[in-house]
Parts: structure tokens; C-alpha cells; sequence
């Protein structure tokens, strides 16, 4: 018997953080700082613990019944080893978004209420990973979107006004899909336990499908919206370059992937079971997302939106690799998930960096800031060299790994487009460096500085994650973080019905 | 049977005025609508005609209870939806206000500060 204490605290901290911090007097900011990377290093430590936890006991998953009640008849929160790493992504990614937030919120007000929904979202986002029953996906999903709704319009300009409402409408819409399909399993099968559903969908008779058939369309397209994927991908381009930078970094970086990728993969892979046509389903959106994507960014003139486009984009190659449904394209997603996440929320920091220095985000207004702010142009050097794909940074090993399980597949058609997309991304990131961070210094940028030191911080120590992550592809680290985490997902429904066994 | 065809087309009516209305005041009432299609389609689920309460009086056998009382869990998440439901049409609604103190209209169309 394990001690599995820490499990609901990672909601717990950033719960109680969110409702905390707004409480400090407004004069104390510092003080409000200081508590928020407190209670981000302590999500953090949290989730380290937990790895400890996983690997005493690595054949089950770790089941935490919430007030004692056992499963299936209680809530209870389970923490295997692809909650883990999305955990470690969410804790990573919100710590340096902190840090850089308590240098750049300085032209902010209200930094009190800021930290007080940045953390909901983090709670909302620790919840959906670790819950273990459908109605409680459901209901942290509402609680980090939102806070996310609230943070996309945290300036109260008329853009950010106009891309929170479309945001809101498309993402409670896709709610509300997602809640309807529930009803539809509660009303055929009784239960909202994802192991007790799991179950039940595979010992139900073929002719009760049409029901499951409806509730997993409505459950792709509700996690497909939230994940943007190509067909449902309008509201991400405006929302997510209006929200203040930290949280353009955990809405691209964490966001997406922790209430679309994971939640679509967890359902289709552990509940309903991954079949050829749904499998093909989510190559065909990968694919168009992925190239669809790209070839809007290339056209973005606007530092921040070209980045949003690429989210779209590398959202594509996560979801390819996980459509495949082979255990090296399951390996390969998971690792561009981890490595997306790291890369994108740098090069959002990057472009806030570079507004707060300069008031601009278009790119032909900037040039030759690497001259003037060594630290940020490095930094987004190396980060525009991952998403590119570029040796030796994590990119190229998550990007070759997709486009070699596609061909291993025998899926030669994706494979080509993958590269493609992967070119176009190369050529649009090129356009970045040469306009915003090559050349001479134009004239009215000469005064301009670096960002303050806790920014350079956050920047920087993302920037040697791009280059730590590619040890993730060793075939011994691998083994550890990644190929457990595919696992949990290859077992289709065992992966869920091992939980139950568990003490 | 009827009433589920009802839920069906209420869900419908949601969907269509959220991509077709033009109002913003009129889009998140549709968005209500929606929601409110999945609630409902919650407790009907747990109803049961001429059902009693789900709580066991101590002269019952379980058998006795199992088959005559409600299923309590779809009403508890109605109700938990409902406050989430209700926390994004305020949230929605005073974006609407805001929204309005900067254009001046509630018209979707005339709001093109972005473009898709």
C-alpha cells in the first residue's frame, strides 16, 4: 500500500493559490509574487514526488479514492504514467510562465486577480489529468476554461474582448457537446467511471453501438474543438496572442494539450478503443491541421499570431503520431507534446519579451534586435530551431520519430505531408529571425534593452529544456518517462482495467 | 421516446443559434439553450414515473428500494452543470457589456477588429 496523499494535491495547492493570492492588498505585490512561485514550486515538488510514487509500484496505477469512498462508486483521481507527464508539462511550463510573470505584469493592474485565475487554470488542467471519471473531466475542464476565457480578455482592449467572447462561445459549446455525450453513456451504461465504462462499452452486445458511435463523435468533436484541430481551429488564432504573454505560454503550451489531446486521447484510446476508422479519422484532421496551420502562419506579419497558427500546426504532428496507433507513433506524439510545449511557451515568452522592449509585435517593424537583447535572440534562436526541427534540439528527434512511425505504418501519404509541414515551419521561422532578430539596428530601436533578469530566467532555463529534452530519446530515459506513458494508452481498455485492481 | 426527440432538436435550435445569430446577446442565449438540452437530457434520464426519493427508509429491503427510487447521481450533476452553465453565461454576458461600451452595437458583424 502505497501513500497516496499527494495525488490530490496537486489540485489542492494551486486551488487554494488561486483563491488566496487574490486576497493580498494590492499595494503588496511583491507579496503576491512571492506566493505565486511559491505555489508553483510546490505544484512542482508535488509532482516530483509523485514520480516517486509511480515507480514503487509501476505495474498498476495509482488510484487515490477522494473521502473514502472506493471506486466505482466514489470520485476517485488516478495518477499513472501519462498523467505524470502531462503533470510534469503543466508544472514545468506554469513555474517559468510565474517567474516570468512577476517582472512583465509590472504594466499590468490587478496582478492579484491575475495570479488568482492563472492558478484556477493550473488547478482546472492538474485535475482533468489526474481525475478518473468522466463528469469530473468534465468539470475541471469548465474550471480552466474558464479561467482561461477571463484571461484572454485580462487587458479589457476591444480585440481581447472580441477574441475572449468567440473563445468562450466555441469553448462552452464544445462543453456542452462533451456534456451531452456524457448523458448518453450515463443513460445506456449507468456509470461515469472511466474503468467501470471502459468495461462496460467492451461487454456491451454490437448492436447497442449506435449510441457509443454518437457519444464518441460528439466526444471528438467537443476535445477536438478544445485541442483546435483544423475544422474547429478559429477561435485559437485570436485568443490566444490577446491574452498577456505568460498565458499565451500555458494556453499554447499546456492548455490545448492537457483538455483536447489528452482528454480525446484518453476516451478514444481507453474507453471507447482505438478502431481503424477513428484512428483514420484523426490522421485526416492531424494532417490537415498540420499543413493547414502552417501555411497560415506563413502569411502572419503579427509575432504572437504566427505563433498561435503554428500551435495548430504541431498540434497536427501530436495528434498524427497518437492517431497511429502504433507503439512508436503513440512514443512520438507524446514526445512532440512534451517537446511543443516547452519550445512554444519560449518562443511566447520570447515575442513578450520583445513587445515589452519595443511596443511592437509586427514583425517588419522590429530587426536587429539581436544586437540589443543578446539573451532573448539566442533564446528564440534556439527555440525556432526545435519547432523547426533543426539537429541536435528536441524538435528534430519528436518530428523524425512521427515521420518514421507514419512510413513504418505504411502510411507514406502523412509521412509526406508531415515533411512538408515541417519545411514550411522551417521557412516561416526563418522569416522570424531574419525580420525580427537579424540585421542592422533600425534607428528607433537603438535604446532599446534587455528583458529584466527573472524573464531572461524563465527564457533561458526553457531554452536548455530544448536541448535536455532530446535525452528523452535515449533509449534508457526513454524507457522511463515515455514508453510507460504510450503504454498506458496502447492498452486501449486493460489500460484503464488495471486501475481497478488497484489497492 | 418523444421526449428525447424534443431534447434532439432543442440541442439543434442551440447549435443553430450559436452560428447564426448575429447578436451577441442572442448568441449566448443559445448557448444556454444547449447547455440546458444536456441537463435536461440528464434528468430524464433518472426519472422514473411515480418513483420515490433516494433515501432508504429503515422498513425497506434494498430490493425494494433499488426498484422504486430515483437515481439521485444525474440530478447531483445537473446540478453541479447548472452553476458551471451559470458561470459562463455571466462570464459571457458581462464580456457583452464590455464588448458593447467598445463598439457601441451587439452586432457580431460590426466587431472586426481580427480577422479569422
Amino acid at each position: 500500500m502505497v501513500d497516496t496523499g499527494l495525488i490530490p494535491l496537486a489540485v489542492a495547492i494551486p486551488l487554494g493559490a488561486g483563491f488566496l493570492i487574490p486576497l493580498v492588498p494590492k499595494k503588496a505585490v511583491r507579496v503576491a509574487d512571492a506566493l505565486a512561485v511559491i505555489a508553483a514550486t510546490g505544484i512542482g515538488a508535488v509532482v516530483a514526488g509523485m514520480f516517486g510514487l509511480l515507480r514503487s509500484d509501476a505495474e498498476h496505477s495509482i488510484v487515490y479514492a477522494v473521502g473514502g469512498w472506493k471506486p466505482p462508486f466514489g470520485i476517485s483521481m488516478v495518477l499513472d504514467s501519462l498523467s505524470w507527464l502531462m503533470l510534469a508539462v503543466i508544472a514545468g511550463v506554469a513555474l517559468c510562465s510565474v517567474v516570468y510573470a512577476t517582472q512583465y505584469m509590472d504594466t499590468y493592474t490587478a496582478r492579484g486577480k491575475f495570479y488568482g485565475l492563472f492558478f484556477l487554470m493550473v488547478a482546472g488542467m492538474c485535475g482533468v489529468v489526474l481525475t478518473g471519471d468522466l463528469f469530473n473531466m468534465y468539470v475541471f475542464m469548465e474550471v480552466a476554461a474558464i479561467s482561461s476565457y477571463a484571461l484572454v480578455a485580462f487587458g479589457c482592449e476591444a480585440e481581447e474582448l472580441e477574441a475572449s467572447f468567440k473563445y468562450g462561445v466555441l469553448g462552452s459549446a464544445a462543453s456542452f457537446l462533451v456534456l451531452f455525450a456524457l448523458a448518453m453513456l450515463y443513460g445506456r451504461f449507468g456509470t461515469v467511471n472511466l474503468v467501470h465504462l471502459s468495461e462496460k462499452i467492451h461487454a456491451a452486445p454490437p448492436e447497442a453501438g449506435g449510441v457509443v458511435t454518437f457519444a464518441e463523435i460528439l466526444m471528438v468533436a467537443g476535445f477536438g474543438l478544445k485541442a483546435a484541430l483544423v475544422p474547429f481551429h478559429a477561435w485559437l488564432p485570436d485568443a490566444h496572442p490577446s491574452a498577456p504573454t505568460p498565458v499565451s505560454a500555458m494556453l499554447s503550451g499546456v492548455l490545448i494539450k492537457a483538455v483536447g489531446v489528452y482528454s480525446l486521447a484518453r476516451m478514444v484510446f481507453n474507453v471507447f478503443g482505438l478502431t481503424p476508422d477513428v484512428s483514420y479519422t484523426l490522421m485526416l484532421v492531424a494532417a490537415l491541421s498540420m499543413v493547414g496551420g502552417v501555411l497560415l502562419a506563413v502569411m502572419q506579419w503579427d509575432f504572437k499570431r504566427l505563433l498561435a497558427y503554428h500551435s495548430i500546426s504541431q498540434i497536427g504532428y501530436v495528434v498524427l503520431g497518437i492517431g497511429l496507433g502504433t507503439p512508436l507513433g503513440v512514443m512520438a506524439g507524446l514526445f512532440h507534446l512534451v517537446n511543443h510545449s516547452v519550445f512554444k511557451s519560449l518562443l511566447f515568452l520570447n515575442a513578450g519579451a520583445v513587445e515589452r522592449a519595443t511596443g511592437t509585435r509586427r514583425l517588419d517593424e522590429m530587426g536587429g534586435l539581436s544586437e540589443k537583447m543578446p539573451l532573448t535572440g539566442g533564446t528564440s534562436m534556439v527555440a525556432s530551431m526545435s519547432i523547426a526541427g533543426l539537429p541536435p534540439f528536441n524538435g528534430f528527434f519528436s518530428k523524425t520519430l512521427v515521420i518514421l512511425a507514419c512510413v513504418e505504418a505504411g502510411r507514406y501519404g502523412f509521412a509526406l505531408l508531415a515533411v512538408l509541414g515541417s519545411v514550411l515551419t522551417l521557412a516561416s521561422f526563418l522569416k522570424v529571425q531574419k525580420y525580427g532578430f537579424f540585421g542592422d539596428v533600425a534607428e528607433r530601436w537603438k535604446n532599446v534593452r534587455e528583458a529584466p533578469v527573472l524573464m531572461s530566467a524563465a527564457m533561458l532555463v526553457l531554452a536548455v529544456a530544448c536541448l535536455g529534452l532530446s535525452l528523452l530519446v535515449v533509449p534508457g530515459i526513454r524507457d522511463i518517462v515515455l514508453v510507460p506513458a504510450g503504454q498506458v494508452l496502447l492498452a486501449g481498455a486493460k489500460g484503464v482495467t488495471t486501475l481497478a485492481s488497484a489497492p | 421516446m418523444l421526449i428525447y426527440v424534443l431534447i434532439m432538436l432543442l440541442f439543434a435550435v442551440g447549435l443553430y443559434g450559436i452560428s447564426s445569430q448575429g447578436n451577441i446577446i442572442k448568441i449566448v442565449v443559445s448557448l444556454a439553450i444547449l447547455e440546458d438540452a444536456a441537463n435536461i437530457l440528464l434528468i430524464v434520464l433518472g426519472y422514473r414515473r411515480g418513483g420515490i426519493a433516494p433515501i432508504k427508509a429503515t422498513d425497506q429491503s434494498v430490493a425494494e428500494f433499488t426498484a422504486r427510487a430515483v437515481d439521485p447521481l444525474p440530478q447531483a450533476m445537473v446540478l453541479t452543470s447548472i452553476v458551471i452553465g451559470l458561470g459562463v453565461t455571466m462570464l459571457l454576458v458581462a464580456l457583452a457589456i464590455r464588448l458593447y461600451q467598445r463598439y457601441g452595437t451587439y452586432d457580431i458583424a460590426e466587431m472586426k477588429r481580427l480577422r479569422g
